[in-house]
């Protein structure tokens, strides 16, 4: 589903990413697990197509087409999400409206017809319900001042109404308490099906414990230096990095 | 996808642009007395009026024209403007709509203002001012049962004399500034309201203005007057085809309100702005002032400035009457060459009275914008209170924001409050929208919308769907 090859990425002069080789077939949970600062956003904000990186080689292969000359609402069209690690405030943007105006622009695109307000609404409640999302939450501004688990908790929502085919889930476990955690735990294994892939990317076994991967990477200094199975990520929660650098000759 | 040639798009962005084929009465251009003594003998004024209009041209010939405002244009020739024009009426002026041009009905109909009754939104009375002369007002035997008169302002001369002469000016004297003298001497047409004691407007009153004529200025005047404990909500409108000499606008409303009176005026300003490299456009030189003269009145103005090539216009409230109340929300969006310059002015006098002042300006391409509102606590106005929260939006880098607040409390029991910030519009904010599948022009209308919905949830619900359109139009391709 999908495919990156040797991904090189600059930001502001400064090589971030260095020859990024992972691929992501349909049905798989991926883990990319790593230091502060190693890179890990960036892949995933390059995948969404946020402007600002410039990929200087490489490329991504998403369904067998170059993803890279897609703009982000196209590749939101064809099945891709991005749940934030740090999610903006919109003041004034109601959250439902946001929301419904993503999903009909999908909806024009793949030549359905728009879903009225009744439909969505009704769409709506049932996803709110399925992340335990209170429905006061809908009708106020774009994360406007909801706390930092909150935060986290929208995008899930956001991603249970928009159904995505790759799902990239940047740190949505950082922040969350206990019964959050589960919550979005259960979430994502409720999106979890033989069609669709997911990556998280994430500092903590914690997460893993619910959602169980299939593939973990470690990326450190902007490459891919070791990957395995479920196994790895707890080894590094008990032994950390530097041993995976070590032995990657760094 | 769109697939307009950029010549189109160039012309789509103002669709009010198109110019109505009529044939038209107008003085040929230039200003004197006799000018004056035309225009007050064409609509059969009598002589107090024209005695006021001359004084008010011989106040207006020793001023001079004010350049404290953040704009720049070059002069204007006033001797270069004609002073009257109206399409020709066949006979006297139109009784009812099926004696209306039938040319003008469209024009109308075009801008999106259906003036035949059964089609209009149930609910919203209208007077049709086209260049100098209203030419239609619906819904008057609706309006008379309740008592409210709801006229061309030249019709109300004749018919309501002691109401327009004991209001006229008493809220903005001729004398008042260079604008304001020039509308008292020429003004041709306007709305004049009138809700009796007591009386709650059935309906929302609203007036559209259109500039169709070429080197024509329009200066209308508006006179609203809510007796005691009367309500009523009116909305004004504005568009001028596209043409490339500039045009002059100098209007005149003045509102009053005795005691626990209520008026909410609404504006959605759409006066053509001008094209990219600033040619053409409305100059549009407003006073609007309201005079809360009766105890616990209140006025609220509320404005959607998206047109013009310059705005100057600062919408105020007197507040006299204690406990009066006085309000003012305000968009205004400049893009390309547009220059604004709009605010408020809060003047309190009576006790405990409270002004809300909430102005959202958006910036684009090259415009400036900038916000002036001063807000005076006299003494003796114990235990006044006002609030301003003035927000700036900036989309690009060529385009500019100015805060010019102005604060004399002279009450020392007086509470004055000031916010301010300015933003530029966020590449992140852009960038969620866009993840989550909204195309860029739609998530930078989202993003502003969202910025304006303190003012529009203010509008009345129709204009609040209008004005979000408009905004959407307005800034079509805004953002490079
Ligand atoms: N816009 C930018 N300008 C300059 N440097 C940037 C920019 N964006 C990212 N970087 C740098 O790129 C590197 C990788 O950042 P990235 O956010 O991808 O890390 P991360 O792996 O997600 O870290 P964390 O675990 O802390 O979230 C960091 O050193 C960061 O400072
Ligand atoms: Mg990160």
């Amino acid at each position: 589903m999908l495919k990156i090859e040797n991904l090189h990425v600059r930001v502001e002069d400064k090589d971030i990413l260095k020859g990024i080789n992972l691929e992501v077939r349909a049905g798989e949970v991926h883990a990319i697990m790593g230091p502060n600062g190693s890179g890990k956003s960036t892949l995933s904000n390059v995948i969404a197509g946020r402007p600002g990186y410039t990929v200087t080689e490489g490329r991504i292969l998403y369904q067998g087409r170059d993803l890279l000359r897609l703009t982000p609402e196209e590749r939101v069209w064809e099945g891709i999400f991005l749940a934030f690690q740090y999610p903006v405030e919109i003041p004034g943007v109601n959250n439902t409206y946001l929301l419904k105006a993503g999903v009909n622009a999908r909806r024009r695109h793949q030549g359905l017809p728009e879903l009225d307000a009744m439909d969505f609404m009704r769409l709506v409640r049932e996803k709110a319900k399925l992340v335990e999302l209170d429905p006061s939450f809908l009708a106020r501004g774009v994360n406007e001042g909801f706390s930092g688990g909150e935060k986290k908790r929208n995008e899930i929502f956001q991603m249970a109404v928009l159904e995505p085919t790759l799902a990239l889930l940047d740190e949505t476990d950082s922040g969350l308490d206990i019964d959050a955690l589960r919550i979005v735990a259960h979430g994502v294994n409720q999106l979890r099906s033989p069609e669709r892939a997911m990556v998280l990317v994430t500092h903590y076994q914690r997460l893993l414990d619910y959602i169980e991967p299939d593939v973990v990477h470690v990326l450190a200094d902007g490459r891919i230096l070791k990957t395995g199975d479920a196994a790895l990520a707890k080894e590094l929660e008990t032994r950390g990095y530097d041993w995976v650098r070590k032995e990657a000759g760094i | 996808m769109n697939t307009l040639k950029p010549e189109d798009a160039a012309r789509q962005e103002y669709r009010a642009g198109f110019v109505t084929d009529i044939e038209s009465d107008t003085l040929p251009p230039g200003l004197n007395e006799e000018v004056i003594r035309h225009i007050s003998a064409r609509k059969e004024e009598p002589d107090w009026l024209l005695e006021w209009r001359l004084s008010a041209y011989r106040h207006w010939l020793k001023m001079r024209e004010p350049h404290w405002a953040h704009v720049e244009y070059p002069p204007i020739d006033y001797q270069a403007i004609s002073y009257y024009s109206a399409p020709k009426a066949k006979g006297d002026g139109p009784k009812s709509l099926d004696e209306v041009d039938p040319k003008l009905l469209e024009t109308y109909e075009k801008l999106g203002i259906p003036l035949r009754e059964q089609e209009m939104l149930a609910g919203v009375a209208v007077d049709a001012v086209f260049d100098s002369v209203s030419v239609a007002t619906t819904f008057r035997e609706k309006l008379a049962e309740a008592g409210v008169i709801f006229c061309p302002i030249s019709e109300a001369v004749r018919e309501y004399p002691e109401l327009v002469r004991q209001y006229l000016g008493s809220v903005v004297p001729v004398q008042d500034n260079f604008f304001a003298a020039l509308n008292s001497a020429v003004f041709t047409d306007g709305s004049f309201v009138y809700v009796p004691k007591g009386v709650r407007c059935p309906m929302e009153l609203s007036t559209y203005f259109r500039i169709n004529a070429s080197n024509t200025g329009q200066f209308e005047r508006t006179l609203i007057v809510a007796d005691a404990g009367a309500y009523v909500s009116y909305l004004e409108g504005c568009t001028a085809p596209m043409r490339d000499e500039n045009q002059l606008h100098a209007a005149v409303v003045e509102l009053i309100a005795l005691d626990d009176a209520e008026i909410k005026y609404s504006t959605v300003q759409n006066w053509y702005p001008g094209d990219e490299r600033g040619v053409g456009g409305i100059y549009n030189f407003v006073t609007k002032r309201a005079d809360c003269r009766g105890a616990r009145s209140k006025v609220s103005w509320t404005q959607v400035e998206t047109g013009s090539a310059i705005t100057w216009k600062y919408p105020s409230c007197i507040l006299r009457g204690d406990d009066a109340v006085g309000e003012f929300y305000s968009v205004a969006l400049t893009k390309m060459r547009q220059q604004a310059d709009t605010g408020t002015k809060m003047v309190h006098l009576g006790k405990r009275t409270r002004s809300t002042i909430v102005s959202k300006g958006i910036a684009a391409g090259m415009g400036q914008q900038s916000y002036r509102g001063l807000v005076r606590i006299a003494r003796g106005a114990e235990g006044a209170r006002n609030y301003t929260q003035c927000d700036s939006l900036l989309l690009g880098d060529k385009c500019g924001a100015h805060t010019f607040p102005y604060i004399e409390v002279k009450e020392p029991t007086a509470i004055v409050e000031h916010e301010a910030t300015t933003s530029r519009i966020g590449e992140d904010q852009l960038f969620y929208c866009r993840a989550r599948g909204i195309p860029e022009e739609d998530a930078v209308n989202l993003i502003v919308n969202g910025f304006c919905k303190d003012v529009f949830n203010e509008l009345p619900m129709e204009f609040a769907v209008e004005a979000n359109r408009l905004m959407e139009v307005s800034l079509e391709g805004a953002v490079g």
